[in-house]
This record gives structure tokens, sequence and C-alpha cells, in this order.
């Protein structure tokens, strides 16, 4: 496995007359090839603007302040060094989009023209990227609706003819369209109900094995990431909290937001128990506090954690070694608290750091 | 008092250039007869003041017959301003009143309203308003404006039908309905100022309408010539011909008045349009961001590109600029 999108460092803000909206702050993930990594955090942490961010799709006053997304596709690279998409202009971009990267956005609805059929749609995208004679373009549209499962004599369809899963999936022939290495997916199922939403991941999973693209998947679901993604990260108030693969997040979470997230929706299985939200709400990213964000919110909060650098660091305690990629091993960002659920641990990543105490619990 | 500074800073550019014009010609309708130094009907016999260059005593010069044209343009815009904001503000309450009806009780009375619209929206109404005129026992301004008014409201109750037509379908309509609201509620408080912009638009544009073609009748002769607008005393310096003479300063004041009017309530149209719909004012201007402009299709801007591509004038004058606080803010840092 090599990392073919590797963003670090990221920070994005938005830049208001009442000072930055930190929406994304220092931000390392890595996307390997082939791989699924899933993206989850509520509404407002950040998630769209880090993926947009890192494609410069977002539109002023949106501003990246720091760090590096290094591409590394074949077609690009061909074994040399990897691109970094934030020193490319506007020329380069327009190369890489689509043809290398390609976005499945939120909502069908709105990103498909009304007054347009669906093949003309779809042949803009392929004749926009790729330089096909009008018949093989026309061809390989056929062969678009194909993929997903649609049948041809929808090709002339209008987007309102088509059912909401549909276009959600003419959408995502239209993001592979130019055959692209990644494909970023922002909630591309989020106004479908449950079993139109399987039907569409498993689709996008079937799509995977035989294209062989790698996917950044967005959601504020993290049930439906566990089922889907390779890894995990999940993200609070613009920074990630916690990374691992889904058996690692989901068996043992060890930062208390993705403890607090596992635990407010039901299993199938298993005994019967409360079920908690997290009470509170995001803090004001204009303002950020020093040390952890998620301090208002948590249960375990000690006076230690407005001391915590928000790095990741590897969950302690774990037989897991760290693969030769960095960024695959099970990080968290919560120096303070145990994972849940796994094997007796060691100790904490900061040796002697002090269990959770009531004595220390910030009002 | 500052919700009134704010709203002003708010507006953009085009429309405060827009209202400071219009407004300064409200201003001359208001206090511009008392202003103005002589009767502008008064006739002065002196051989040397029969079409006489502007001068300290007559400011825009005089007509051939020695009037003051600097007081029959303050008298006259006066005539003319009265006339385009009546015009406007009862054709616009008409095509509001029938708009809106038309829409939002549908059925029969939609069909009827719509083609009484239709109707009078393919009446050709600058060779009618000559015959009208032309035939009316007396064509003063009152004639003027009923007339212009009648046929000045089609137009934008089309509009307002179809933007009225939209909002009916909308579902806080039907919760309104639900909850039992009586019509006339739902039309005033839940449709109108859903159209506030579109109403606000409608009505400037009826404005200038009114005074294009006022100046246009009274041009050719069809209002009451003895009163004094901008469109009489053009009329007077064409049948003067005061083009062929050479007296600029005759038909280039009232003319240019008008022009002036027109661009202002233009630019007024344009910016309530832009101060209605957010979206049209973002889209449409570069950002500021480190002191270089960004535009809405330029890819995201990356903070150390920015700094590092300016040039060294470009970077000293920037430093100055309140942007470059910003840029130092260590990330994760203390905020300003």
């Amino acid at each position: 496995m090599s990392p073919i999108l590797e963003i670090s460092d990221l920070s994005v803000a938005y830049r208001t007359p009442g000072g930055d909206v930190r929406a994304v702050e220092q931000v390392n993930l890595t996307l390997n090839a082939g791989e699924v990594v899933g993206l989850c955090g509520e509404s407002g942490s950040g998630k769209s603007t880090l993926a947009y961010g890192a494609t410069r799709l977002l539109r002023p006053p949106a501003l990246v302040t720091s760090g590096s997304v290094r591409y590394a596709g074949r077609r690009i690279t061909s074994g040399g060094d990897p691109v970094d998409l934030l020193t490319m202009n506007h020329r380069e971009l327009r190369k890489m989009r689509w043809r290398e990267i390609a976005i499945v956005f939120q909502s069908a609805m709105n990103a498909l023209n009304p007054v347009l059929r669906v093949q003309d749609q779809l042949l803009d995208a392929v004749q926009a990227h790729l330089r096909l004679p009008r018949s093989e373009a026309r061809e390989k549209v056929a062969t678009l609706l194909d993929l997903v499962g649609i049948p041809r004599n929808r090709l002339r369809s209008y987007p309102h003819e088509l059912s909401g899963g549909m276009r959600q999936r003419v959408m995502i022939a239209m993001a592979l369209a130019a055959d692209p290495e990644v494909v970023l997916m922002d909630e591309p199922t989020t106004a479908l109900d449950v079993v139109v939403q399987r039907d569409i991941l498993a689709q996008i999973v079937e799509l995977k094995e035989t294209l062989g693209f790698s996917v950044l998947f967005i959601t504020h679901d993290l049930s439906l990431l566990l089922e889907l993604a390779d890894r995990i990260a999940v993200m609070y108030a613009g920074r990630l909290l916690e990374t691992g693969t889904a058996d690692a997040i989901m068996r043992s979470p060890a930062h208390p937001y993705t403890q607090g997230l596992l635990n407010s929706f039901p299993s199938l299985r298993g005994p019967r128990r409360e079920l908690a939200g997290i009470p509170g709400s995001p803090p004001d990213l204009r303002d950020p506090q020093p040390g952890c964000p998620f301090i208002p919110r948590c249960t375990h909060a000690v006076a230690a954690c407005a001391e915590v650098d928000m790095s990741l660091i590897p969950v302690s305690g774990r037989a897991e070694p760290l693969g030769p990629v960095p960024g695959v091993g099970h990080l968290t960002a919560c120096p303070i608290v145990l994972p849940q659920g796994g094997a007796p641990q060691g100790g904490t990543a900061q040796g002697g750091a002090p269990k959770v105490s009531q004595e220390g619990v910030l009002s | 008092m500052s919700t009134l500074m704010r709203l002003w800073r708010n507006l953009p550019l085009k429309a405060k250039v827009g209202a400071v014009l219009f407004g300064l010609f409200v201003l001359c309708a208001i206090i511009g007869p008392e202003l103005s130094p002589y009767d502008p009907s008064y006739a002065n016999p002196a051989p040397n003041l029969l079409m006489a260059h502007p001068s300290a005593q007559h400011l825009l010069g005089t007509t051939q017959t020695g009037q003051d044209i600097l007081s029959q343009m303050l008298v006259g815009i006066r005539l003319t301003m009265e006339l385009a904001l009546l015009v406007g503000v009862i054709a616009t309450a008409l095509s509001v009143i029938v708009g809106v009806t038309s829409a939002f009780l549908g059925g029969v009375w939609d069909e009827v309203l719509s083609v009484v619209t239709n109707v009078f929206l393919v009446i050709p109404a600058l060779p009618l308003l000559i015959l009208l005129l032309g035939y009316l026992p007396q064509k003063g301004q009152w004639a003027t404006i009923i007339v212009l008014s009648a046929l000045g409201w089609p137009w934008g109750a089309r509009v307002i039908r179809a933007q009225t037509l939209m909002i009916r379908n909308r579902d806080f309509i039907a919760a309104a309905r639900e909850s039992g609201e009586k019509s006339w509620r739902i039309i005033t408080l839940d449709i109108i100022p859903n159209e506030v912009s579109l109403i606000a638009a409608s009505f400037v544009n009826t404005v200038l309408y009114a005074i294009a073609t006022s100046v246009a009748l009274a041009f050719i002769g069809l209002t009451n010539l003895n009163s004094w607008s901008l469109g009489t005393i053009l009329y007077w310096a064409q049948s003067q011909q005061a083009l062929q003479l050479g007296a600029w300063w005759w038909f280039v004041p009232p003319g240019l008045a008008v022009a002036l009017i027109g661009a202002s309530l233009v630019l007024l149209n344009t910016g309530i349009d832009e101060l209605g719909s957010p979206r049209l004012r973002a889209s449409r201007g570069a950002a500021k961001i480190a002191g270089r402009r960004i535009w809405p299709t330029d890819p995201t801007p990356v903070l150390t590109q920015l700094t590092a591509s300016r040039g060294r004038l470009a970077a000293f004058a920037h430093s100055f600029s309140r942007g470059s606080l910003l840029d130092e803010t260590p990330a994760g840092g203390e905020l300003l």
C-alpha cells in the first residue's frame, strides 16, 4: 500500500471581518491506493472544508493557511515525486480535476442541471476531460450508466424524471467519467433512505474493487463508516481526534468523542443498553481555546486537557504495530482517557498520566 | 440611526452613487422653486439678454425671449419629479394589487386579470398616449399622470404575479393557511415582504418609464405648455431652433438632467437587486485576501503562495494594511 493522497498539516480558515474562522486546523490524513477512508464528524466540524480545501475548490473568503497536499497518482508522477496541489496554478489544477481526483457532491438534486438531459451532462464531463470523438464519448457515457446499474434508456431522461437514488448514481457515474484515481464523496447518501443507501454503498465498494480507485468518504454517520471504510478519521471542531482501522475504532474507541458517538446509536445484536448522546454543542471556531476543543462537552475532562497539543499519538497498550506508512496505526489526540473496550491496558500514553479522577474534572 | 448607517455602509457602491444623485434631484424638486432667481416665465425685453450666453446674472443663460434658463430648470425639475414619483407609486400599487391577487386567488380571477394584463401589455403605449393626450380636453399634469399610470402597470404586474405564484406554493404559505390565517394577512405578511426587492425594482423602473415618456410627450407638445417641466424646456428649445442657433445652454442642461435622473435610477435599480440577493453580490466582486484580489472562480488561495509571490513593493504596501495583521497569526494561536 502506498499513499496516493497525503494531506499534511493542512489548515483552512475563512477570513471574516470578525477574525479568521479556523475551520480546519493542522490536519494530517493519508489516503492509500485502493483504500476507503471515512471522514466523520458532526455538522460544522470541517469535514467538507477539509476535502474541498485540499482540492482547492473553496471560494473566498476561504484561505489555506498552512500545510501541503501531496498527490502521487500513477499517471502524473510515474514513480517520481508526488505533486503538491497547494502549489498548483489554475491550469494545472484543471488537468488534475476529474482525471485524477473526482468529487461526488453532497446533494445530487442541486449538482445536476435540471434543464439538461442526463446524457448531455455526462457527455459534458467526458468531453471536457477526455479527448474522445463524439461517437466514442457517447459509448463511454452509456457504459458509465451501465457501471452504476441504470438502464441505458434513461440516457435521455431529465434529472427530475429520476428517483433520488438514481440521481445519486448518475453523480457517481459522472465522477467516474474520466477514470480518476481518487474519488472524494461528500455525504453521497445523506438524502436517501437506508435501503437505497445500502444499495449505493454496495455499488461503490464493487466499483472500487473493479476500477481500483481510492475513496475519501465524508459523512456524519459513523455507523455507516464502520461497515464501509477501511480506515476512519473522526473530526471535531476542525481537528482530527482519532484515526484508526474501522475495526479498531469500533472495538476500542480511544477518544471520548468517538466513544460518545458510538454510544449514541444502538447495535443490532448484544445486550440492550441505555443510549447516550453527547450533550452540548461544538465550540466557536473564531475563538479557539487552548488544548482539546472537546473539553466543554467531555465527561472525562481534567485540568491537564487544556495543555493537550492535539497531535495524534499511537494508542498505547495495543500490540498493533505502526505500518510502514505513517497514519496507518490507531492514533488518538487524547492522551488522558483510556481506550474503551479493549484488552487490559498496559498504561497510558504519558506513562504515569492520571486516571480520570473526580477531583480534576473541569466544571 | 446606527442601523441606518449600517444599511448605508452595506449598500453596493452603485446604489450609493444612484441614491446620492437621485437625492440631489429630489432636493432640487423640493427647494428648487424657492431658489430660482427669476420668474421662469418673465421675458426680459433687454436686447442683450435675448439668447445670451451663461453669465453671472444668468448662470445658464437665457432663451430667445430673455427668460432665465436656470429658473426654468429649478421649477421644471419639480414638475417632472412630481409626475414621475406619482406615476411610480400609482402604477406600482396597481401592479402589486393585480399581480398578487391574480396569482393568489387563482382560477377565474387569475384568468380574467391575466387577460386584462396581457391586453394592456400589447397596447402600443406611446401612440395611445399621443392619441389620448391629443384629444383630452385639458392636457395638464394630472391627465398625463393618470394616462401614464394606466398604461405603466402591466409589466410589473406580470413579474409580480410570477413571483407570487412561486411563493404561494412554498410550504410556509401552506403552513400559514393551515393555521387559519386570513388571506389578506397571508398576502400582506407572508407574500409581500418576500417581494420587496422586486416591488422596489419595479417602482424604480416605472419612475424611469414615467420620466422618459413624460419628457418625450412634452417634447412633442402634448402637455400644458404654459407650465415648466424638463420636457417643456426641451420643447421650447426645439421649437425656437436652439440647436440650429448653437444655443447649447438651452438644451444641454435639461437633457443632461433627464439623463442623470435616468442613470441614477438605473444605478439604484441594480443596487437594490444586489441588496435583495446577496448571492449576486458575492459572486461578482473579488475578495481581498492578504492584499490580493481573489476571484470566485480562482482556486482556493494558499497563504504561503500569496505572500511568497508578492513583489517587494507590494509586500511593503501590504504591511500597512489591516489584513497583514492576520497573516502573522500563528496557527492555533490567539486571534485578534
